[in-house]
């Protein structure tokens, strides 16, 4: 688009005032993560597919009104990005609080309890309490499978189990049912996960998930440990990048 | 309630083998789920579970995916609707221009609530979010038949007289 369009081996990036160089095709979130700039995400996972789904990593690029998801944002030349003014602070904020509100979390008796992303970005921005009033749905938990919980109360949607199953064990059990506010993660026809003829109880989808909606049967309270890098290194040995 | 029970549709109805060829004339691709799926629905009124099973081995497909897709879009439904169906509009325009009132007055004239069908499956009442004609607002679809700027006044006789008709 712009008459200076800069050679393309490399791009130019101003990222809070200061300029990096970044190969054509990387993400905002790639040369952050790459240059330590942290950006913080939830939906985000090396190795599986983008869906920007959770919009936590909003940065802001100038001469754009709209806010811009770090991880699904293309680096183009002279691009001017800020990833942490207030008008962010604040989003990132608001974010987290209706994540909050939409489904029921209490961390106190959850297994992921210090160990969880949702709860450690809250952390990280500040969020003492939420504004919004909670929605409570109503929503199951479910212990069929033998090795595993979901415990959909906890789930923020992020569909990190869902790509990974998909793209990284090939089994595809699970996916998304509805819309919006009653959308929830299902297993094959929405039917017990543990009569699942798909599932291959790998365990993949524990892994990746952020919050404490899927974990491990022998986990107890608080002692549940995630390990969302194991997909992404499994996925780099196979030669293969988002 | 007076819900129709799900129930599945046997092998050996001869719908089936049509479904069939439908799916066969796509070539199996999997990115025909749609047009299939729409095919079931408009051919039994509703998806029947164990054709869903039959739709996801078919196209290869895998279940929750065609799980997810049957459930995202308003127009599949899993039960049968009644043997005439009224859609009621209720997205943005046609909400301001009082698709609420219709609705109210459907309710109360054939004893239905959305979602439901009337006790003897004659009339079924959905909604929708935005059906695509925001022009013609407040729109109902009456039987695949657009009603357009529906006055709540009017809606009951419009309804009665395809009640009356034959399908
Ligand atoms: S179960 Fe976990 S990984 Fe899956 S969508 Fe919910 S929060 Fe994300
Ligand atoms: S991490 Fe970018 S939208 Fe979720
Ligand atoms: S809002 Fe009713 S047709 Fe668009």
């Amino acid at each position: 688009m712009t008459p200076l369009a800069a050679p393309t081996t490399t791009i130019l990036v101003t990222i809070d005032e200061k300029t990096y160089s970044a190969d054509p095709g990387e993400t905002i979130l790639d040369v952050c993560k790459r240059e330590g700039i942290n950006i913080p995400t939830l939906c985000f996972l090396e190795g599986v597919s983008t869906v920007g789904a959770c919009r936590l990593c909003l940065i802001e690029i100038e001469g754009t009104r709209k806010l811009l998801p770090a991880c699904a944002t293309v680096v183009a030349p002279f691009q001017k990005v800020k990833t942490n003014s207030d008008r962010l602070k604040k989003n990132r904020r608001m974010t987290l609080e209706l994540l909050f509100s939409e489904r029921n979390h209490i961390c106190s008796v959850c297994v992921a309890n210090y160990n969880c992303r949702l709860q450690d970005l809250a952390h990280e921005v500040g969020m003492d309490h939420v504004r919004f009033p909670y929605l409570f749905p109503d929503c199951n938990v479910d212990g069929t499978n033998k090795i595993y919980n979901i415990d959909h109360n906890r789930c923020i949607m992020c569909t990190k189990c869902v790509r990974t199953c998909d793209e990284v064990e090939g089994a595809h059990t699970w996916d998304v049912r509805g819309r919006g506010f009653e959308s929830r993660i299902i297993a094959d026809f929405d039917e017990a996960w543990g009569t699942s003829p798909t599932c291959t109880l790998c365990g993949k989808c524990v892994s990746v998930c952020p919050t404490g909606a899927l974990w491990h049967k022998q986990s107890v309270q608080n002692n549940m440990k995630k390990s969302p890098e194991m997909v992404s290194e499994l996925t780099a040995k196979r030669g293969r990048k988002g | 309630m007076s819900q129709a029970q799900v129930v599945d549709v046997p092998e050996s109805d001869p719908r089936v083998k049509q479904m069939l060829k439908v799916i066969k004339n796509y070539q199996k691709r999997p990115d025909a789920l749609v047009q299939v799926l729409h095919a079931v629905q408009d051919t039994f009124g509703y998806l029947p579970m164990n054709l869903i099973r039959v739709v996801s081995k078919e196209l290869h497909i895998p279940p929750s995916r065609v799980f997810g897709v049957v459930t995202f879009y308003y127009y599949f439904s899993l039960k049968p609707k009644g043997e005439h169906n009224c859609l009621v509009c209720t997205g943005t325009a046609c909400y301001v221009k009082g698709a609420q009132k219709i609705i109210d007055q459907i309710s109360a004239s054939f004893g239905v609530k959305d979602g439901q069908t009337t006790p003897d499956n004659k009339l079924g009442l959905q909604t929708a979010r935005c059906i695509g004609c925001c022009g013609l607002a407040p729109a109902v679809v009456l039987d695949n038949e657009i009603l357009p700027r529906t006055d709540p006044a009017q809606i009951t006789g419009l309804i009665n007289a395809r009640l009356g008709a034959k399908k």
